[in-house]
């Protein structure tokens, strides 16, 4: 009889049922799927899933691993629909997999044209769903609808030439009958923009430059006497957020090009640098915050925008937690864009603290320059595209950080040619040879570590950190049994105690972490799943 | 683009091919020359070789040389591959030409109108996102199989079910059946698109049994369609090329 039963679960739980904008809105009530990229449209990383706790973490084991046939960087976060998994084989092959077994159902490869010419690696970093329809868009700048029951394209658009720089490394975002998407590209002298489309035919519904052209407000932040707002870069690389009360839909701009020398750009730059708030159905502009005007560093802020309802001084309020890879930690009020907290949650020298607007105040003289300059944090930033996690439970906030590092930035005078890099100087390491350029670690803790940091939302105060010896690229998932799991470059994968960073669990998955972790529930059973080196690696508790 | 350049010359076949050595080619024509000479190896007007006739040179060796070495002057470029398996290459055309000829022509708007409506393929066949899963999704067919190839599909779909297009049936220990194509396949685990259109993994040791379904699931439309309408279906599903 136990059997029977066990069967007819068997075959009653596999059931996939359409993923609906209203499954979508409300993914964080079913949290044995996971449905967009950061798992929820608040872009939280936190799942309500509580099978697997601080107790008996002890007892995971490794259940499949999926390795990919490629060499590239394994940056997808998967999706999982009703038990059946999709991610993304660098550079553009979507593959759905059994949840339960990583055994593979289909396989869509898509290949990118070699004009596609991205700075830092053919990767992806995931796919959207809505209906049976999967999202992906591509290394050389085309967007693609994919049936996920057979993995059959059904339509294929170009967003961008790939000639002249762009790229896209993102997972796609779903709100309503729209995709939308960003480009990457801004080493290239791009000029970046967010764009949705149709879901069904992708048409392109609206289009918004992350630099105004003229007659927009906000031009008058780029030299009015040149073109370099044509190709000022302020790319998207990374998915943003929604929340369905405000109609708005949130996203981390890149910085502006050329990345290390402002001098062909006198100005704030908008929308470089920046968070901008957008109307889901217009894309029209509602607000803007500048993290860094004017950036000389290379700051993308291209974060995940975490939305959270917290209790700021003493009322609810809709507020978005954003680590910056400036260094600082910022609270704004969704609504308005409103400045509410800045503070650094790494050691920081550019600027020296904010004024009443919240814009970063400047530290004379440094800038980058022909010798180099030493600015904290260093090019890699505080935190970069690495997901952060909030967790409603402990009430924290979770960074991936770059402590103690810094960079010497150096100047350079360049011209722009279409498609060709466009820096105009660079970073150059602050110790003899630099850290970590092998495989082997040498570096000093004063030379720079990774560190999972825990920070008090209200006061940007640091409450926790976990060190690792080498700096991380990992993404952080916390649970709702206070766990928190992250991973790093040493290849560990592992969990902490999300209420004080002690460690629970470790398993040493042997290459890079550069992707955040997600879980999902499948026949009563919680899983965690992490992409490492070139494989997908899920553990579950012993049986 | 390995195009060869075709013409009005005679064909001399001089080698003794063997069903193996077409077949062989076959896979290596798919592999090396279907993306531009097409399927029936006509969808360059001025570089037809899917009728036996060469406008550069007429011998087998002729053939395999300018498979081999391209030529210069026109998109066709040298292939790295043995001479033995040129050879093969050309044996399939040489199966090609011979079996060349024997379809009649269709209308491709009436042939969809017939797939869509009378000939109910859509209840198991899907075209650019619409119509059933459950068969094979046929969007890009006309760019992968020859005509010929349609056409025996259509009155004699026993005659060849290629691998991926297999069907299962697995039974469960309680007696539930499933019916789907296989998908993938290991010593533990199977996992198949079922006739309802969903992604299934079944671990072997919980199902009573599982095997293969003998024939194919698509009915024979010899008596069901004349051979007009025969012909519009096969013009209308080669040219299904994809998006």
């Amino acid at each position: 009889m136990k059997r029977a039963l066990f069967l007819i679960v068997l075959i009653a739980t596999s059931l996939q049922a359409q993923v609906s904008n209203d499954r979508l809105l409300k993914s964080n009530q079913e949290p044995q799927n996971w449905l967009t990229y950061s798992g929820h449209y608040n872009a939280q990383r936190y799942s309500a899933l509580s099978q697997i706790t601080p107790e008996n973490v002890k007892n995971l084991e490794q259940q499949w691993i999926f390795q990919a046939r490629s060499l590239e960087k394994f940056e997808a976060t998967p999706l999982v629909v009703d038990g059946i998994m999709y991610t993304v084989q660098a550079p553009n092959d979507v593959v759905a997999l059994d949840a339960a077994t990583g055994r593979t159902f289909w396989t869509y490869s898509w290949t990118p044209e070699s004009a596609a010419r991205p700075c830092c690696g053919r990767v992806n970093r995931g796919v959207a769903v809505l209906g049976d329809t999967l999202f992906m868009a591509t290394i050389d700048a085309r967007l693609i609808a994919i049936d996920a029951k057979n993995g059959r394209p059904l339509w294929n658009i170009q967003i961008a030439p790939p000639e002249k720089g762009y790229a896209m490394t993102l997972a796609p975002l779903v709100m309503k009958d729209k995709v939308i998407v960003g480009t990457a590209g801004g080493e290239y002298g791009i000029r970046g923009f967010i764009a949705a489309y149709d879901v069904k035919t992708g048409k392109e519904a609206w289009k918004f430059y992350t630099i105004p052209g003229p007659g927009e407000p906000g031009h008058e932040t780029w030299p009015a006497d040149s073109n370099a707002w044509e190709h000022g870069g302020a790319s998207v690389w990374v998915t943003g957020s929604y929340d369905p009360d405000l109609n708005l839909t949130y996203w981390g701009i890149g910085n502006p090009g050329p990345d290390w020398n402002g001098d062909p750009r006198p100005g704030d730059n908008l929308y470089s640098c920046s968070v901008v708030a957008l109307d889901v159905d217009t894309g029209k502009l509602k607000w803007y915050y500048q993290f860094s005007p004017h950036d000389e560093f290379d700051y993308d802020s291209t974060q995940v925008p975490v939305l959270a309802d917290i209790q700021w001084q003493g009322s609810p309020r809709k507020v978005m937690l954003w680590a910056n890879r400036n260094g600082f930690f910022y609270v704004l009020d969704r609504a308005t864009g409103q400045f509410l907290l800045g503070k650094p949650f790494v050691e920081v020298n550019w600027a020296s603290g904010f004024d009443a607007k919240g814009r970063p105040q400047r530290v004379p003289g440094m800038t980058p320059n022909n010798q180099g300059t030493l600015i904290l944090p260093g090019n890699q930033g505080g935190t970069n595209w690495y997901n952060p996690s909030f967790s409603p439970r402990t009430g924290l906030f979770y960074i991936p950080t770059w402590a103690n590092y810094s960079s010497l930035y150096v100047k350079q005078e360049q011209e722009f040619v279409e498609g060709r890099t466009y820096g105009g100087g660079g970073p150059r390491n602050t110790v003899p040879q630099g850290i970590r350029t092998t495989a082997n670690n040498f570096a000093k803790e004063d030379e720079g570590y990774g560190a999972i940091r825990a920070l008090d939302p209200h006061t940007g105060e640091m409450k926790w950190q976990f060190k690792m010896t080498d700096v991380t690229d990992a993404g952080i998932l916390t649970t709702a049994s206070n766990l928190l799991f992250s991973g790093g470059r040493e290849g560990y994968f592992y969990a902490l105690d999300a209420r004080d960073g002690k460690l629970l669990w470790r398993a040493n998955v042997g290459g890079r972490v550069i992707s955040g972790p997600m879980t999902f529930s499948l026949n009563g059973r919680q899983y965690v799943a992490i992409a490492a080196g070139n494989s997908l690696f899920t553990f579950a508790l012993r049986q | 683009m390995f195009i060869l350049v075709a013409g009005p010359g005679t064909v001399l076949a001089q080698h003794e091919f063997t069903p193996a050595d077409i077949e062989a080619g076959r896979q290596q024509y798919a592999n090396t020359c279907l993306r531009c000479h097409g399927p029936d190896g006509d969808l360059i007007k001025e570089a037809d070789i899917g009728h036996g006739k060469f406008r550069r040179g007429s011998t087998d060796d002729d053939l395999a040389r300018m498979i081999r070495n391209g030529i210069e002057g026109t998109p066709m470029a040298a292939i790295n591959i043995s001479e033995p398996n040129a050879l093969t290459i050309v044996a399939y055309l040489r199966s090609m030409a011979t079996a060349a000829g024997t379809i009649a022509s269709g209308d491709a708007a009436r042939g969809k109108t017939i797939f869509e409506g009378k000939g109910g393929c859509a209840s198991c066949h899907r075209v650019l996102g619409n119509g059933s899963r459950v068969g094979p999704d046929l969007s890009q067919i006309g760019g992968a199989r020859r005509t010929l190839e349609l056409q025996r599909s259509l009155v004699d779909p026993d005659a060849e079910i290629v691998p991926a297009n297999r069907m299962l049936k697995v039974v469960a220990r309680d007696g539930a059946t499933v019916t789907g194509r296989l998908l993938n396949q290991d010593a533990f685990t199977l996992q198949m698109l079922d006739s309802r259109e969903q992604l299934r993994s079944f671990s072997k040791s919980n199902l009573r049994e599982f095997s293969f379904v003998a024939n194919s699931t698509m009915p024979s439309y010899k008596d069901k369609l004349s051979s007009q309408e025969l012909a519009d279906v096969v013009s209308y599903l080669a040219s299904l090329k994809g998006l």
